[in-house]
């Protein structure tokens, strides 16, 4: 019964380890791509060092909810990381909530970072917790119209049991329901990860930016536990958009061997995914904020699509 | 002794005895204000030990509380439906009596609290005798007393203009609701041949298509209205925030829930499998619903408001349950019509618990800072700690985010929505999942308005004098509120524990039983099998505080000996941070004003003034609102057309007595003729 515990243990460390890798591989390849060498791919982490060696500066104006909110958007986001199938099928804490409380952990960790930006009392933060909280709200539909394609192919809400099913069926992918629903899934990461074309996580002094100007009272260990949660955040939804759609290299149980292997594949995987953000970052520019709504919509409009195509197919 | 009708009789007498002791002690404010809310207090008590008793029994109590005519007996029956209901009112109820006790002490002496205790018990009485009464007659009497009492509550502050209209508004939309709902029984009871409910069970399907068709849109029509369904809801955000706070949580919290036992009662006692087009405009006008009540809450900067049109929203979410739930009995899968019934009926909970809270909190708030206007509140957090934890308790609650109840109502709601689309082959079953698409829109939505909703008025600087000064409530109105915020986390954490509960108000609903299927053993839930998904708030619960206290302690023991200091918000280089730069609750909808501008239909005006020159107006008014296009284009032609024919009808009042006693011979004749050819 409590066999799930060493794999949550194993799990959440390596979420926690492989999270800002992401971050930094996902940096170095975009740099590259625009022809400079860039930081390198280990940057996150001495940034995060960095961080949590600092002192700290809390506004006067806080209250606890400011305290509050790095524990809490880094812990809701690492739960939501565990009930995510990473390395095999079988999510550690998949009995504890399916795809639907992850949704709704990350919005936890949302709701938390929106007041942690009102509490200070700068325009800032009231600007980024205003822009985040409409964008969340537009990109949920387009988000459960993409799950419920594959939950409904699998009957089931269980990440687990979505994995198994499509493990099962290898060429499922090719299905125009499961393209169509990955290809909204995709432009929903985009939106909540705060990528361009939505936002722009390298600029602290646009005035278009969202997540940035939220943490801008942020500083010292706070703010690097939430980088770490955020690239925690964005390591969740690409690991639910892999192991939603292209399910390969799964583990169907645990096993210190298995770990290896799925953890190859999972690695593989993510680079792919990196990539395919690196290329949309670098093409694109920076949409004005009234202009994402369009492309959420595109988003919703590929769900309703993809669940319109399961009775064709 | 010890029967369930026993103690619902006790609290039907203790509600009876606070409103006699709040008129006779009518001159005595405390001794009005202590006896009113004392006995309401030990009838809520009593209430909820009668419900209690009569859902762990599983059994059906019918007694006869008053001797009446045969056509009229005052029959009373607590089945588990109505003991639901009746519990939910029973935690509210006690939870406002004890908040009450401090938060009508500094009315005394200003205003009747006799009167206010009067209509106070005799709402609480009405409304349990609604719950509970099984003949058409007298449940439309307990109605009629429960809108009356409502109305002279929502009247109390009848020196103002806008609370006599918000109240008028309220009693006109409820006697057409009325009417229908009298309509709709009488329609029932010529088939059965008597006005009692249990003869009335499954009736209605077995009646001809056109009958049938009338039955169901007048109850739901008629219950609809005091649910508040959009287009029927214009009344609510008048009516609930005008009214003294506790009250508001009482009307918004479980009144409202009348036209939901009503709808309840309809649809699965008194109608079989309904046709399929029933089920679809229920759960078309549910999503409907959600959809514009949280919209305009987006848009609402009166505190209240915001959270009368959320009252609307949560509304919304139920009847799409009970929507989904008419849909499954139409295509046989009895299963799955017990879960989104079970979703929608604890979802009626969960909202009276959160719903009460909310208002609560923010009637500590409107009494200490004495606005009603969230942009002039600001930094309450630190002035009243106890208040804004429990405010925020209810806003997560309601954003339904785990671990809370309202995470738990929601997970069962869109489960069955889902199952939804395997059950039919027809296009119609892309109804389901684009109505839990559309659920999540709304959740997501709530979501962004309650981060205002809490973030304006309790973060960061007072924007105004009274906010500055503000001071915490009363330890009364703390407990009340506590007892509240603490059902939030059981009903969320304990969720597995009282699904059980609605096994028997399944059986009598579906005829099926489904706790067994719904609970995944421990704390957890499963929709209907185990490989179908589960969630558990208790597990999310404990995760929560084993990650969280792990990174505390790990971060605490990093960063001792850290240099930790407090310094001014980061001001652009202008020193001086004050109110007047934070973010406005206007500013903060601004991006949700504009996108869904084809909805709001939003009218602004800036009018600059200037001394000397055009580049330097000396101020600027700015005025910003959102059109109230129903009221336009619905209701205001609707009401110059009953003008119309008001004034056309005059020429038959010519006030001659002649002339009436003439009408009233020819109607004699034509209903004796009637009666003849019958």
């Amino acid at each position: 019964m409590i066999s799930w515990l060493p794999y949550s243990v194993v799990q959440l460390l390596l979420l926690l380890a492989i999270a800002p890798l992401v971050s930094g591989v996902i940096r170095t390849l975009k740099a590259r791509l625009q022809i400079r060498r860039g930081p390198g791919i280990l940057q996150p982490y001495r940034e995060l060092d960095k961080l949590f060696r600092k002192g700290m500066a809390i506004p006067d104006t806080a209250s606890w909810i400011f305290t509050a909110t790095p524990y809490v958007v880094f812990t809701a986001t690492a739960i939501a990381g565990l009930m995510v199938p990473m390395v095999t099928a079988e999510a550690p804490l998949g009995l504890f909530g399916g795809v639907l409380a992850v949704v709704y952990l990350l919005g936890l960790g949302r709701f938390f970072l929106a007041l942690g930006g009102l509490d200070t009392g700068s325009s800032f933060g009231g600007l980024g917790s205003s822009r985040e909280m409409t964008i969340a709200a537009l990109a949920e539909p387009a988000m459960m119209l993409a799950v419920f394609t594959v939950a409904i192919g699998a009957n089931s809400t269980s990440l687990s049991e979505v994995a198994r099913v499509s493990t099962g069926n290898p060429w499922q992918f090719l299905a125009p329901a499961q393209m169509l629903a990955c290809a909204a899934m995709f432009l929903v990461l985009i939106a909540e990860t705060g990528r361009i074309p939505v936002d722009n996580p390298a600029t602290h002094l646009e005035l278009t930016m969202i997540h940035e100007a939220m943490i801008l009272e942020y500083s010292g260990p706070y703010l690097g536990l939430i980088e770490w949660g955020a690239s925690l955040k964005q390591l969740v939804l690409m690991t639910l958009l892999i192991n939603c759609f292209l399910p390969y290299g799964l583990q169907p149980h645990w096993s210190w061997s298995g770990v290896a292997v799925g953890l190859a594949y999972l690695v593989l995987k993510l680079l792919v995914v990196a990539g395919a953000i690196v290329l949309v970052e670098t093409c694109n520019a920076k949409m004005r904020l009234f202009r994402v709504p369009e492309l959420l919509a595109v988003a919703f409009t590929l769900g309703a699509l993809a669940l319109i195509s399961t009775f064709l197919f | 002794m010890g029967s369930p009708s026993f103690f619902f009789t006790a609290s039907l007498l203790a509600f009876l005895a606070g409103a006699i002791s709040a008129l006779a002690a009518w001159r005595q404010p405390r001794t009005a204000r202590l006896a009113a809310l004392t006995f309401s207090l030990l009838g809520s008590a009593a209430l909820a030990t009668a419900s209690c008793l009569t859902l762990a029994g599983a059994a059906t109590l019918s007694w006869t509380l008053l001797p009446g005519t045969s056509l009229f007996p005052w029959t009373v029956r607590l089945d588990p439906l109505s003991a639901w209901f009746n519990l939910s009112l029973a935690i509210l109820s006690a939870a406002v009596s004890v908040y009450s006790f401090g938060y009508l002490r500094p009315m005394e002496g200003k205003r009747s609290l006799g009167a206010l205790g009067f209509f106070y018990n005799l709402l609480l009485l009405s409304l349990s005798l609604v719950f509970a009464a099984s003949n058409s007659f007298f449940f439309l009497i307990a109605w009629e007393v429960m809108t009356l009492a409502a109305f002279c509550l929502v009247a109390f502050e009848h020196e103002q203009a806008a609370t006599r209209r918000a109240a008028m508004l309220f009693l006109i939309m409820s006697h057409a609701g009325t009417g229908m709902l009298l309509a709709g029984f009488l329609l029932l009871s010529t088939s059965s041949g008597s006005f009692d409910f249990a003869g009335f069970h499954l009736l209605a399907s077995q009646l001809p298509p056109a009958p049938q068709t009338a039955v169901f849109l007048l109850f739901f029509l008629g219950f609809g209205i005091k649910a508040g369904i959009v287009p029927l809801h214009i009344w609510l955000p008048d009516a609930h925030p005008v009214a003294p706070s506790n009250i508001s949580a009482l009307l918004s919290g479980i009144m409202i829930k009348a036209g939901v036992y009503g709808m309840a009662r309809v649809f699965f006692d008194f109608f079989g499998p309904p046709p399929l087009w029933t089920g679809a405009v229920v759960l078309g006008v549910g999503v409907v619903t959600a959809l514009v009540g949280v919209l305009y809450a987006l848009q609402e900067h009166d505190l209240k408001r915001l959270l009368a049109y959320h009252s609307i929203e949560n509304i919304g979410i139920i009847v799409m349950g009970f929507g989904a739930a008419l849909m499954f009995r139409t295509f046989n899968h009895p299963a799955l019509a017990a879960m989104a019934i079970v979703g929608a009926l604890y979802h009626t909970m969960n909202h009276a618990v959160f719903k009460g809270l909310l208002f609560l909190a923010s009637g500590s708030v409107v009494q200490s800072t004495g606005t009603r206007n969230m942009e002039e509140m600001g930094g309450l957090l630190r002035r009243m700690p106890a208040t804004s934890l429990f405010f925020l308790v209810g806003a997560v609650a309601i954003s339904g985010l785990p671990p809370l109840n309202g995470f738990v109502s929601e997970w069962l709601t869109y489960q069955a929505l889902l199952a939804g689309f395997g059950t039919t082959p027809s296009l119609t079953r892309l109804m389901f999942p684009i109505a839990g698409s559309l659920l999540a829109l709304t959740a997501a939505l709530a979501a962004a308005c309650f981060v205002k909703a809490f973030g304006i008025p309790f973060l960061a600087l007072p924007r105004s004098e009274a906010a500055a000064s503000a001071h915490e409530a009363t330890l009364s109105m703390r407990i009340g509120m506590g007892f509240l915020a603490a059902m939030c986390f059981a009903l969320g954490l304990g969720a597995s524990w009282i699904l059980p509960v609605f096994d028997s108000i399944t059986q009598q609903a579906v005829g099926v039983r489904i706790s067994s299927s719904l609970i995944a053993g421990g704390l957890a839930l499963q929709a209907g099998t185990a490989r179908s998904g589960s969630v558990s708030t208790a597990g999310i619960a404990l995760a929560f505080i084993v990650i969280a206290g792990t990174a505390v302690f790990l971060l605490s023991r990093r960063m001792r000996g850290a240099h930790i200091v407090k310094a001014p918000t980061w001001d652009c280089g202008q020193p001086g941070l004050t109110a007047e730069n934070e973010y406005t609750a206007t500013a903060f909808s601004k991006p949700l004003r504009l996108i869904f501008a084809a909805f709001y239909r939003p009218r602004r005006e800036i009018h600059p003034e200037y001394d000397v020159s055009p580049y330097y107006p000396s101020a600027i008014r700015f005025e910003s609102e959102i059109q109230p296009t129903l009221e336009k284009h619905v209701y205001e032609p609707l009401k110059e057309w009953i003008y119309g024919i008001a004034r056309q009808m005059r020429g038959i009042q010519a006030g001659s007595i002649n002339a009436y006693l003439a009408y009233i011979f020819v109607t004699l004749i034509v209903l004796l003729l009637f009666g003849v050819r019958q």
